[in-house]
């Protein structure tokens, strides 16, 4: 039986395996992620995500107790950071998460962002599918602590909670690009220290200054205190409301085609990359281009091309 | 074609609190270019067998520092059998005397490193002896 199989009859050793086959980049994954597919799209997806020692995880971890409590299964996927220098990792979020190891109902997942810079993993949609297929209701994912423009997130989550913690800026960074634009809610969380009232307002404030027509989702700020388990019914409700309001509005159909808009071309320009890359890796052809641009013999400009036209099939000429 | 990418789960199973020696192991396999998933203090053998498999590591290592060595980590072997997972190797570190040692190996136990080793020699073993 392969490991698709496997996976619809609950093998939970199945699903781990798949998940490192996609995290390895195996040819054979794909075949297996073609036969799970038809078996997903039910899983409501949360993203986490905010700066570094906000919280994430030990919200993370109070949501999924809360989601316990409503008899939901849950899915987690916790992304920490690849070195960029040995390619090592330490994967730490499990930490916060312990208590739910050995409860049948969770399953947790800890990925290294090996190199991708959106605060997520590339593998991080298809072990979300594998979660999806092994019938989770719910899976969160806590994004890589994040900075400023750290947003791949929001296509991947039904509903994004971006969490912030006092002290960390003033109302003009509230108003800053990225991802403070992202979120559903936004939450502040160790609430009890000082200038949360402050950081809570700053965030309301600049919500209010943003252009709304009638109908748009209005993201509230809510306060929490992940570890005494303040907050968290509340924000529940809050992902629950956003839910409701992405299936009534019926904006839920523009986000998953916007979702499979760019899982389909994110996919394409990979594939289409590396048969090209394979090819002229192994005839040479790669080393010779470049070394010829970095003599000024070649520009860039005209070698991609060239290389473009004899791809297509078409001559440098049209492109 | 792609490459397996080692897996290792670092763990501290007991009560004891010490958990400076697993960080400094941790640190040494990160610097190796492992992924390291690093699960803390006060583990039951349960969940840490649990993570192991949802993780799906190549290998475990414990740190243990309370002489509770005899009873966790047999403990952690026999579970990973029950749930025919005997394919994922343990081993660990910590004060461990001499003469529990042939114990814990017949246990299941891979490798003890005592104090005094090296974090270089840990390294070595794991890439030496775990397979991914």
């Amino acid at each position: 039986m392969g490991l698709a199989e496997r996976i619809l009859a609950g093998d939970l050793r199945a699903a781990a395996r798949l998940m490192r086959d996609v995290d390895d980049g195996f040819a054979s994954a794909l075949e297996e992620l073609k036969v799970l597919y038809p078996h997903t799209g039910r899983a409501y997806i949360i993203g986490i995500t905010g700066p570094p020692g906000a919280g994430k995880s030990t919200l993370t971890d109070q949501i999924t107790a809360a989601f316990r409590l409503q008899g939901k299964r849950v899915g987690i996927v916790a992304i920490d950071p690849t070195s960029p220098f040995t390619g090592g990792a330490i994967l730490g979020d499990r930490i916060r998460m312990n208590r739910h190891a050995d409860d049948p109902g969770v399953f947790i997942r800890s990925l290294a962002t090996r190199g991708a810079l959106g605060g997520i993993s590339r593998s991080t949609g298809e072990v979300v599918n594998i979660m999806d297929a092994m019938g989770m209701d719910v899976v969160i994912i806590e994004t890589v602590g994040v900075g400023q423009d750290e947003i791949d997130i929001v296509r991947m989550a039904h509903t994004t909670a971006v969490v912030m913690v006092p002290g960390l800026g003033d109302d003009i960074q509230a108003i800053k690009a990225g991802i403070l634009e992202i979120a559903d809610v936004f939450v502040v969380n160790k609430a009890d220290r000082d200038g949360a009232d402050r950081t809570a307002r700053d965030l309301a404030v600049m919500l209010e200054m943003g252009k709304r027509q009638e109908g748009d989702w209005l993201p509230k700020v809510l306060k929490t205190e992940a570890s005494r388990n303040k907050g968290i019914d509340e924000l529940v409700a809050e992902f629950e409301n956003h839910r409701q309001h992405l299936f009534s509005s019926g904006r839920i159909d523009h986000f998953l085609r916007e979702k499979c808009a760019v899982v389909f071309s994110e996919m394409l320009k990979d594939r289409l990359f590396s048969a090209v890359l394979d090819r002229i890796t192994a005839d040479g052809r790669f080393n010779s281009t470049v070394e010829s641009i970095c003599q000024r013999d070649h520009n860039p400009y005209s070698a991609v091309e060239t290389m473009l036209a004899e791809f297509l099939n078409r001559p440098a000429t049209s492109l | 074609m792609a490459e397996r990418k080692l897996r290792i789960l670092v763990g501290k199973p007991g009560l004891d609190g010490h958990d400076r020696g697993a960080k400094v192991v941790a640190r040494a396999f990160r610097d190796a270019g492992l992924e390291v998933i690093y699960t803390g203090l006060h583990q039951p053998p349960e969940q840490i067998v649990s993570a192991a498999i949802q993780e799906d590591v190549d290998c475990i290592g414990l740190s243990i520092l309370s002489g509770a060595h005899n009873t966790l980590l047999p403990r952690v072997c026999q579970l990973l059998k029950d749930k025919q997972a005997e394919d994922i190797s343990v081993f660990c570190g910590g004060v461990i005397p001499e003469d529990d040692i042939p114990g814990l190996k017949a246990a299941g136990l891979k490798e003890v490193f005592t104090p005094g080793t090296s974090t270089e020699d840990i390294v070595a073993w794991v890439k030496a002896n775990i397979a991914c």
